[in-house]
């Protein structure tokens, strides 16, 4: 009989009786002002736009003064991100679950297509027409779901597809027509509903807080609740930090990842509903730039990239910050071609302090 | 031995894949409040047994029965309905999720009520206090927070915290999957102090382990796995480390010692 097992363990780790025994169990140690520093950002992941966002606020009212911070501007920077900040809540969806939606965009267009053919040329009561175009966003939604889930195919690559398949299926539709302002009134005034405002104030000094900025606000709200409060909302985020540990664990991943998909459909179907109320006519050819302005403001909220990182609230501080810079700058007098420059910086800045954050220890 | 049944039972199980045989005609059997270690050289399907145990592999013959009735699992999800736990040596947690968060993935508790049943709302005060209870019976409780992310803790505490997860939902058995392969030496002794925890609280362990000495140590019996079946069982105390080794790599022939 050779290997006998003691009681406090084995021959060749006698030693271990004399060596600091606390390793496996949890203790405090010192911090040093900057691990301090990560640790906060660490926990608290919207600090950073908040910060941000608060210092651009105070630099430009400096350098373009009261037509910065004056009410009605602050009201317009607003009016100006509603949109871009919608497909931003939606394109967090799936950044969350470390995907891509480069066709949130063009799905966002195809739906305010929808809505405007359905509700104004073919003369459906308006409603009829608005969740019919917020089924298309959520079917659509559901092809890109479905190649991720099903097919097991790069989220960037299943969405660069149906990116141009959305745009050449609308542009085919319409023939490239946009529909005027005048006839939506006409016909489908519903389709315009986030276009009316309230005004806090007498114009031109007060704001003017249109239907679709108080929108924005919701449904960030909404799903600031679905991600924090409920199983589901936390299970997108265990896909998106560790997708085999979250199947290990029990979640049901292919479903979460579908129902992502679908509700960032959804919601960026609900952004083409105000965009008609923002931009007042319906184009086939509008917002081009709008996948990429959504995936600018998320980075900029400080949403990881490389997923399950980030809360929901970051990318509309990350909007505000956009066109905050976007406004002081054009105040500020400068060239356009400098609030390009800056956003540039910006989202470089933030995927640094992104990854330094991540690298947080115990 | 034969008066008492036992928790988990497999007879004849069979697992092919295309011409390989993972599983040969196996036989498995974990017994009432013991730790049953599983060894076998690589290849020789001990992971393929234990996954078709646990649900992740739906053998192809055979019969598995728990605690004496037939069952039939599809999934890993149904063989965590019926109280089946797996602690993986690649420590399968969120990362970036909570301590209470990672013990609770795939059965949140949701508030009573309206806000639970019509808003869905989490029960996070529950799910806490549930969690670092768990955690102070097993002697884990110096954490700094409960609601501190998972990878701001050390491997042996990230184990800690898997067992502690699986220690609470199990209540039929639990698997092992090399739970201190990935651990330092002082790390896997903290490991191993948490598995006799478990086992002197009534819950039977598979432990599947390559470490000879960690396995001589917990285990009241070993399965000797080889060639996609078991080879025989051996009690601890009666063979040697050697013998052990010997019988999985086919050295020395089951008869020769008296198991």
């Amino acid at each position: 009989m050779a290997e006998q097992p003691t009681a406090s363990g084995q021959e060749y780790e006698k030693s271990l009786g004399q060596s600091d025994a606390r390793v496996a169990e949890f203790e405090k140690r010192r911090h040093t002002p900057l691990q301090r520093v990560q640790h906060i950002l660490h926990s608290n992941p919207t600090m950073v736009p908040v910060i941000v966002l608060m210092m651009a606020c105070v630099a430009f009212s400096i350098i373009a003064g009261e037509r910065f911070y004056r009410p009605f501007n602050l009201g317009l920077i607003m009016q100006q991100v509603s949109i871009i900040g919608i497909l931003a809540a939606a394109q967090s969806l799936v950044i969350i679950t470390a995907g891509i939606d480069l066709s949130v965009g063009a799905l966002m267009v195809f739906a305010s297509v929808v809505m405007g053919m359905l509700g104004v040329n073919l003369g459906l009561p308006s409603g009829i027409a608005i969740l019919l175009g917020v089924g298309l966003g959520v079917t659509g939604g559901m092809l890109n779901g479905f190649f991720v889930t099903k097919l097991r195919l790069p989220p960037f690559i299943v969405t660069l597809g149906t990116w141009s398949v959305f745009l050449s299926v609308l542009r085919l539709l319409t023939g490239s027509q946009s529909i005027r302002s005048q006839d939506i009134d006409a016909t489908a005034p519903l389709l315009k509903f986030f276009g009316h405002h309230i005004d806090i104030g007498t114009p031109p000094a007060g704001a003017r807080i249109t239907f679709g900025v108080l929108l924005m606000f919701a449904v960030f709200g909404v799903l600031w609740y679905v991600l924090n409060k409920t199983a589901w909302g936390r299970h997108v985020y265990a896909v998106g930090d560790d997708i085999e540990a979250a199947e290990l664990s029990g979640i049901r991943t292919k479903r979460v990842l579908l129902s992502v998909y679908m509700l960032a459909g959804g919601v960026a179907a609900i952004a083409a509903w105000a965009s008609i109320g923002r931009v007042g006519a319906i184009s086939p050819n509008g917002f081009a730039e709008a996948n990429l302005q959504s995936i600018t403001a998320v980075v900029i909220g400080g949403i990881s990239l490389f997923g399950g990182r980030g809360s929901i609230l970051g990318p509309l501080f990350g909007a505000l910050i956009v066109g905050t810079v976007e406004s002081g700058l054009r105040l500020a007098g400068l060239d356009v071609q400098w609030q390009i420059f800056s956003i540039g910086w910006l989202i470089i800045i933030a995927v640094a302090i992104d990854q330094w954050i991540r690298k947080v220890s115990a | 031995m034969s008066a008492v049944t036992p928790v988990v039972e497999g007879r004849g199980l069979v697992k092919r894949y295309g011409h390989v045989t993972a599983i040969d005609h196996a036989d498995f059997e974990l017994l009432p409040g013991e730790i049953l270690a599983v060894i076998g050289d690589n290849g020789a399907g001990k992971s393929s047994i234990v996954k078709s145990i646990c649900g992740a592999v739906t053998p192809d013959e055979g019969e598995l029965l728990i605690e004496g009735k037939p069952v039939h699992f599809n999934s890993p999800i149904e063989a965590r309905d019926m109280g089946i736990e797996i602690v993986y040596q690649n420590l399968a947690l969120s990362p970036a999720l909570s301590i209470a968060e990672n013990m609770f993935a795939g059965r949140e508790i949701r508030k009573p009520g309206f806000v639970g049943n019509w808003f869905r709302m989490l029960d996070k005060k529950e799910m806490e206090r549930f969690a670092r209870e768990k955690l102070s019976e097993l002697g884990l409780m110096t954490v700094q927070s409960i609601n501190q992310a998972v990878e701001t803790l050390s491997g042996g505490q990230r184990q800690g915290v898997a067992v502690a997860r699986a220690a609470a939902f199990a209540t039929k058995f639990i698997i092992m999957d090399e739970p201190t392969a990935a651990l330092g030496v002082k790390e896997s002794r903290r490991v191993l102090e948490l598995i006799k925890d478990v086992r002197a609280r009534g819950i039977p362990i598979i432990l599947i382990s390559h470490n000879m000495p960690h396995v001589f140590e917990v285990a009241d019996r070993i399965h000797i796995h080889r060639l996609g079946k078991r080879l025989c069982i051996v009690d601890p105390k009666q063979v040697t480390m050697s013998d052990a080794v010997a019988l999985m790599t086919g050295a020395m022939q089951p008869d020769a010692v008296a198991a």
